[in-house]
């Protein structure tokens, strides 16, 4: 039973051609690379994710700005500059949700396990992955502000500042993109990352984002005043009209631009070591 | 390959989830230069082995070296000589089966260069080059599974883990695997895979493992567990089916253990002790009858009837808390154990 053998296998058309083993294990930057070519491409090549994703997003954004817009009163500015930069801020959250459930769907079907046995920085598998998420998002919030400008939004303030707005969005989407991760790999199934994103979603409407928080009854503004979604729209909305004051906001541009990449850092430095904690060992 | 450090080494290995215990202290010394296969019911611990083995899991307690790595202490350096292919195709399906390859390839350290090159060789050896530039999801189920084995084995890795691999397949898709994995073993490849399917174990492996609730019971070679655990067999074929319980009747004095009947193959089997004895008895009785019989013989257990012996269990059927008395053993040369032809 533990002898060796040496016996030669005849083979049938000459030599196999050969495969040869590494002479080391993959670095962190090969390993991120490899596994955001698969989000990328898996993205670019199921054409419904993207119509779907496109065509869910523009029927919300239909539906606050012509059913639901004239009955919230945002003052001298029209509802759809108000509601745009706030709709591609939540917009980050319908993305983020997608991507949790592709993430607990590879451990569902075992892909996770496959790439968790090869010998490859663990930590670099993950960022990869939400890298390729977030450049996805990114292009999911492209489209949505396009969608935005085609039913009359219109920049108020400067193009550097509309661009640097929508650079803030990618940072948020990035900085969220960690939060849906670590909800991906807890909840180990398609199914279940859709029910718990659910749960993220109060953060979209008890917000900034789609009314001005002072038509809120007054136990909830606090509330709606102090969470990340509110931050960023803020700045968002600041920077697209170049004048916080035309979206009733006392604080300067600068105040909600710091705010909100400062909930963005806090985002990432709560939710990035669980994540790679949560999937060095589910 | 002839460094005597053995394959696999565990000593001890406990693993509970919750209320289960999936490794019950299980100890197992296998050495390379073979098929090992780890044959097992369902529930009986054979995925979490290979789980810890691939340093998915860690065992509670117990040691567990692969090619003389502590599995505990670096996993990282066991992942650099396993490749792993689990009860599932874990391919991408947006991606063609090339791209499947060299990303796992990158994945394993080669660069982009080689990294192509073994997955072309990857792809000839899996009998998909064909097939390579397609995406996965026009594959079949055997295929996916074949771009599976391939992706396990294209980063050349020592030892391949392979859980379940045919579970699922149809019977030629499930040959076509067993011929791959058979030329990957040729070409030097250590493979430890497990099943349930008794034949798959006897097909392919030299060493089996036999585990039951989360325990070694027997291992060996096919032809040691035959001789070791199982009596030899008088097994005799009904003409008609309505004879079956007289014969058994009939059978009954002569066998070390209560007959066996089983209805699909219309056949009786008695394990005794005395096999030569035996048949000369069973003929006998058999004349003071008048049961037509097509066919009677004397012959080895299967694997089956090992399987049977040593866990008072048809293979397959751990799981169900019911009864294990009267079920008939699988017929021989069938794929599995098929619950529902046995009840």
């Amino acid at each position: 039973m533990t002898t060796m053998t040496t016996t030669t296998f005849p083979t049938t058309t000459g030599a196999p051609p050969a495969i040869l083993a590494p002479e080391r294990p993959a670095g962190a930057v090969a390993t991120a690379a490899a596994i955001a070519g698969r989000t990328i491409r898996k993205f670019v090549r199921t054409p419904q994710l993207l119509v779907v994703n496109t065509i869910s997003g523009a029927m919300f954004l239909l539906i606050f700005r012509y059913v639901f817009g004239g009955a919230i009163d945002t003052g001298p500015l029209p509802y759809v500059d108000f509601l745009v930069p706030g709709y591609v801020v939540t917009s980050i959250l319908f993305a983020g949700s997608t991507a949790a459930s592709g993430i607990a769907e590879d451990i569902e079907k075992g892909f996770t396990d496959r790439l968790r046995s090869l010998p490859v920085p663990r930590t670099a598998l993950l960022t990869g992955r939400v890298l390729a998420e977030s450049a996805v998002l990114t292009f999911g919030l492209a489209v949505t502000t396009l969608i935005g400008l085609l039913v009359g939004f219109r920049i108020h303030g400067d193009v550097v500042d509309a661009l640097a707005a929508f650079v803030l969005c990618a940072v948020f989407g990035f900085a969220f993109m960690w939060v849906f991760a670590v909800l991906g790999l807890v909840a180990r199934t398609a199914q279940a990352a859709q029910g718990m994103s659910l749960l993220i979603f109060p953060l979209t409407f008890v917000s900034s984002a789609m009314v001005p928080v002072d038509s809120m009854p007054g136990w909830l503004q606090p509330v709606a005043d102090n969470q990340p979604i509110t931050a960023m729209t803020n700045a968002v909305r600041s920077l697209a009209l170049g004048d916080p004051s035309l979206a009733g906001l006392s604080q300067s541009t600068t105040h909600w631009v710091l705010l909100s990449l400062a909930w963005s850092a806090a985002l990432v430095l709560a939710f990035a070591p669980v994540a790679v904690r949560r999937f060095h060992r589910p | 390959m002839t460094d005597a450090t053995p394959l696999v080494e565990a000593h001890g290995l406990t693993k509970r989830f919750g209320d289960v215990e999936a490794l019950a202290g299980l100890d197992l010394v296998a050495h390379g230069g073979q098929v090992v296969a780890i044959l097992g019911p369902n529930g009986a611990g054979k995925t979490t082995f290979v789980r810890s083995l691939a340093t998915l899991i860690r065992p509670d307690s117990g040691t567990l070296r692969v090619h003389g790595i502590d599995a505990a202490r670096h996993p990282e350096r066991v992942r650099q000589v396993i490749g792993l292919a689990g009860q599932y195709a874990a391919v991408e399906e947006s991606m063609t089966g090339r791209e499947n390859l060299a990303m796992v390839a990158r994945l394993f350290g080669l660069g982009r260069r080689q990294a192509a090159a073994n997955a072309r060789a990857v792809l000839d050896q899996m009998g998909l080059t064909e097939a390579g530039d397609r995406l996965v999801r026009t594959y079949s189920g055997g295929m996916r599974r074949r771009l599976d084995l391939g992706a396990s084995l294209v980063g050349a890795p020592r030892l391949l883990l392979l859980d379940e691999p045919t579970t699922g397949l149809d019977p030629r898709s499930r040959n076509e695997l067993w011929d791959a994995i058979r030329r990957l073993v040729a070409a030097g490849t250590d493979v430890l895979l497990t099943t349930q399917y008794l034949d798959e174990a006897d097909q392919l492996a030299r060493h089996i493992v036999i585990v039951d609730r989360g325990r070694v019971i027997a291992e060996g070679t096919p032809a040691e567990l035959k001789s070791r655990a199982g009596r030899d067999v008088v097994e005799v074929h009904a003409h008609r089916r309505e004879d079956l319980p007289r014969l058994a009747a009939a059978l009954a004095p002569l066998g070390a253990e209560a007959p066996r009947v089983d209805l699909p193959t219309g056949r009786v089997t008695v394990p005794v002790d005395e096999g030569r004895a035996a048949i000369a008895a069973a003929v006998r009785a058999l004349d003071e009858t008048d049961i037509d019989v097509d066919d009677i013989g004397l012959r080895r257990p299967t694997l089956d009837e090992v399987f049977l012996a040593l866990t008072g269990a048809p293979a397959g059927e751990s799981d169900d808390p019911g009864d294990h008395t009267h079920h008939a053993p699988a017929p021989a040369g069938t794929d599995h154990f098929d619950p529902a032809l046995a009840s």
